[in-house]
């Protein structure tokens, strides 16, 4: 990934989150959880301040940020496509329900497209099985989500 | 609440909320004020109803009429016809599917006519947002009672005579927890609260925390007072955002009215609680990589002794229980243990909340008493199978658990039954399948997931799962030889003996059940290529029936690889070369002409 050089600005805004806890090691889930929202994503950059302010090792700062799912070093779309695809989601063919999106977007899961627009991935259960399968698109919630209505979603989108 | 005499309950689960309840919600409030009404009729959002299959769900009160899949633009009905003139909307009354009769009465339906709520006893009754709802359903009058009449020692007592268990898994004896938590001595203790539910398609831990709040945070006061511990720390999932902030206010009003802080009742015992944000990680619902996620590490759990009673957080001797296990606490301590000790079987008492998914009519969330079959889950609750299919399996505890079939239907539910029959309770989702679903797939599906979420500490979760996940997949691409099969087997059993934790302890269980119920699946995958649920995509072939195929041509101008000829009126012939199985002629064709085989 190429170095990009953080504004003094970001750079302040990382400080004043992490000195809000206290600079504490024991906050840093905390602390990345508040930095993620406020850029959303975590790139190198980023977390070397994070380190840098807790007092812990890079190296450490990244351990946490790989293993947990919620967190991602690479930016994601305009509008971030979620497809559930817990349990009750898959056997009521959620996997189809990606691959047309995959298909229509032409990306693969974790990627995003080169206008910037969507990025797709996948999660387990929002907890909505009733409308399985459930598909999120930033926080608006699709039920009932079938392959030929996949089109129609994204063109909400697209026009807009 | 006495001054109203009519309440319209709205669910606000995020179910129902996804399917415009707060519009609805909005709509009936406004159409009350302009019928002048809204000093003699409530609105209230409250928590989930459990119906989620026909939400979202207006209920009104006191008569019980039970109103589903109600949108924006029938407020006005509601109001106009029941609010005023005392007339039932009919055409969103909920509809029997056995005798095709509308139910006016909730009471009345199959889906909770066998239920007995207990844990989610205020879910869907009260606005879990106003602590005054909570309080007049006898809130926080377990912690008074607690606080005022009994010892520590007599809670612990109370908790343990009653018999109940874990409801998070596992099931450990919850009372006996407690009781190791508060023989361990130290200048601090904590209690907290598991709200990390990461099992796929389980969600009554966040149904509870958005419907019941309150019953939650009481429960953990008790849990403190018991064990000597005041603090207390909840770790929820960040991808719970409404919990997360029904939680945030539950707590800000507990404060308000002294319910948390110093000086609780005036007895002198101290308690407060924090949230921890959990950030997607399945191992951390087990208690050691919990703690250490809450410590702002990553998730990895330890080695246990010593057990989290002796040296949880911040090393100091912790008590952690599952938001449904607290949720049953404050109801016990008022009806007593012996109220509680009568329902449920020899060694598991009280009930279970299960969320009821996949292939089923009903999907929702039910809390049953336990000692009930399947039989009545599936068919009674549930309401059968979807479209009139048939029952095929239902899979219970999660990645953890394992696939029952139609054999097990009669079999009593409870803790030590499930584990008998190669399954388990775990946190409490309940997928049902039908023919349609393949049950090597299936166990693909959840080694997938295991794959994934191994924190990959121990060796044989982070390489076993994967050798597991790889042969299933060249048994699924029709690669796999007999001797695959006993591999998996033995190496399962392996992976159980070895792991680490619960999470790679159990990981095996979906591939030794579904090989044990399901032996002549994975047999006709190797040996005849052949999968009998159309599901494995490399042992389909899809043919077109030269008899009922009418020539139509909607398949083949359908297929977005033309492999498709035929000329019109004629039969049409699918090239198995060129197909790539994707389905769409299936979906297309009225005439049934085109199937897998």
């Amino acid at each position: 990934m190429a170095k990009v050089k953080l504004a003094e600005s970001k750079i302040n805004k990382i400080k004043e989150i992490c000195a809000n806890f206290g600079n504490l090691p024991g906050e840093a889930i905390n602390v990345l959880h508040k930095v993620q929202g406020e850029f959303g994503y975590l790139p190198a950059e980023v977390q070397e301040v994070v380190a840098h302010e807790l007092n812990v090792s890079v190296a450490h700062i990244y351990g946490i940020v790989t293993f947990y799912s919620f967190f991602t070093m690479l930016p994601k779309g305009e509008h971030p496509i979620s497809v559930c695809t817990g349990t009750a989601c898959y056997v009521r063919g959620a996997e189809k329900v990606l691959d047309e999106f995959k298909r229509e977007l032409k990306i693969a899961v974790g990627e995003t497209t080169a206008d910037g627009k969507f990025s797709i991935s996948c999660l387990r259960c929002v907890g909505a099985c009733g409308l399985a399968p459930v598909v999120l698109i930033g926080e608006k919630v699709y039920g009932r989500v079938t392959p030929d209505g996949v089109k129609d979603i994204l063109n909400e989108y697209r026009n807009a | 609440m006495a001054k109203f005499k009519m309440h319209l309950l709205i669910c606000g689960g995020t179910g129902c909320n996804a399917s415009q309840s707060q519009e609805i919600a909005q709509n009936l409030k406004n159409g009350l004020k302009d019928k002048g009404l809204e000093n003699e009729v409530q609105v209230i959002l409250t928590g989930c109803f459990g119906f989620c299959e026909k939400g979202p769900i207006v209920k009104v009160m006191p008569d019980n009429t039970f109103y589903t899949e109600v949108k924006p633009e029938d407020a006005r009905e509601i109001i106009e016809e029941h609010v005023v003139k005392g007339r039932k909307v009919t055409r969103l009354l909920y509809v029997d599917p056995e005798n095709k009769q509308q139910v006016a009465d909730s009471k009345h339906m199959g889906f909770y006519k066998k239920q007995l709520r207990i844990a989610l006893r205020n879910c869907g009754f009260i606005d879990p947002e106003n602590i005054e709802e909570y309080i007049s359903e006898d809130g926080y009058s377990a912690l008074a009672k607690c606080l005022g009449e009994m010892k520590p020692e007599e809670v612990v007592k109370e908790i343990k005579l009653s018999g109940l268990r874990g409801r998070g898994g596992g099931g450990f004896p919850t009372g006996l927890k407690w009781e190791i938590a508060a023989g361990n001595h130290a200048d601090q203790k904590y209690v907290v609260c598991n709200a990390d539910e990461g099992d796929p398609g389980a969600f009554m831990d966040r149904s509870i925390l958005e419907g019941d709040p309150h019953s939650v945070i009481e429960a953990m006061a008790i849990n403190g007072y018991a064990i000597g511990a005041t603090k207390g720390l909840v770790y929820i999932r960040a991808e719970y955002p409404l919990a997360i902030k029904r939680l945030l206010t539950a707590l800000e009003q507990a404060r308000t009215f002294g319910l948390l802080g110093k000086d609780i009742f005036g007895s002198g015992f101290d308690f407060d609680i924090e949230l921890r944000y959990g950030a997607g990680a399945f191992v951390c619902g087990e208690e050691t990589a919990l703690i250490h996620s809450m410590e702002g590490m990553r998730g990895e759990p330890t080695f246990k002794p010593p057990f989290p009673a002796q040296e949880g957080y911040n090393k100091k001797p912790t008590n952690v229980n599952n938001v449904e296990t607290y949720a049953n606490i404050p109801i016990i301590i008022n009806k007593g243990a012996e109220w509680f000790n009568k329902i449920g079987t020899e060694k598991s008492k009280g009930t279970k909340v299960f969320a009821l998914a996949g292939q089923i009519n009903n999907v929702g969330l039910i809390e049953v008493p336990m000692g009930i079959t399947l039989r009545e889950i599936i068919y009674e609750i549930g309401g059968g199978i979807k479209d009139g299919r048939q029952f095929k399996a239902v899979q219970t505890g999660g990645p953890s658990g394992g696939c029952l079939t139609s054999a097990h239907l009669d079999t009593p539910i409870d803790y030590d039954n499930l584990i008998a029959v190669g399954s388990m309770m775990g946190s409490g989702g309940m997928v049902v399948m039908d023919e349609t679903s393949c049950m090597v797939a299936i166990a693909k599906f959840y080694l997938e997931f295991t794959v994934e979420e191994s924190c990959g500490k121990c060796s044989p979760c982070r390489i076993g799962n994967k050798r597991l996940y790889e042969i299933l997949e060249k048994i699924t691409k029709g690669n796999g030889t007999m001797e695959d099969l006993d591999n998996l087997a033995n190496l399962s059993r392996v992976i159980k003996d070895t792991a680490l934790c619960g999470l790679g302890q159990t990981s095996p269980n979906p591939v030794l059940s579904t090989i044990e119920n399901f032996y002549d699946e994975y047999v006709e995958h190797i040996k005849d290529k052949k999968c009998r649920a159309g599901v494995c995509k490399s042992l389909m072939q899809y043919v077109v029936d030269p008899v009922a195929c009418v020539g139509c041509t909607a398949c083949a101008r359908n297929c977005p690889v033309n492999a498709i000829q035929g000329e019109k009126k004629m039969p049409h012939v699918i090239s198995t070369e060129l197909c790539i199985k994707c389905g769409a002629c299936i979906e297309k064709c009225k005439f049934g002409a085109i199937s897998i085989q």
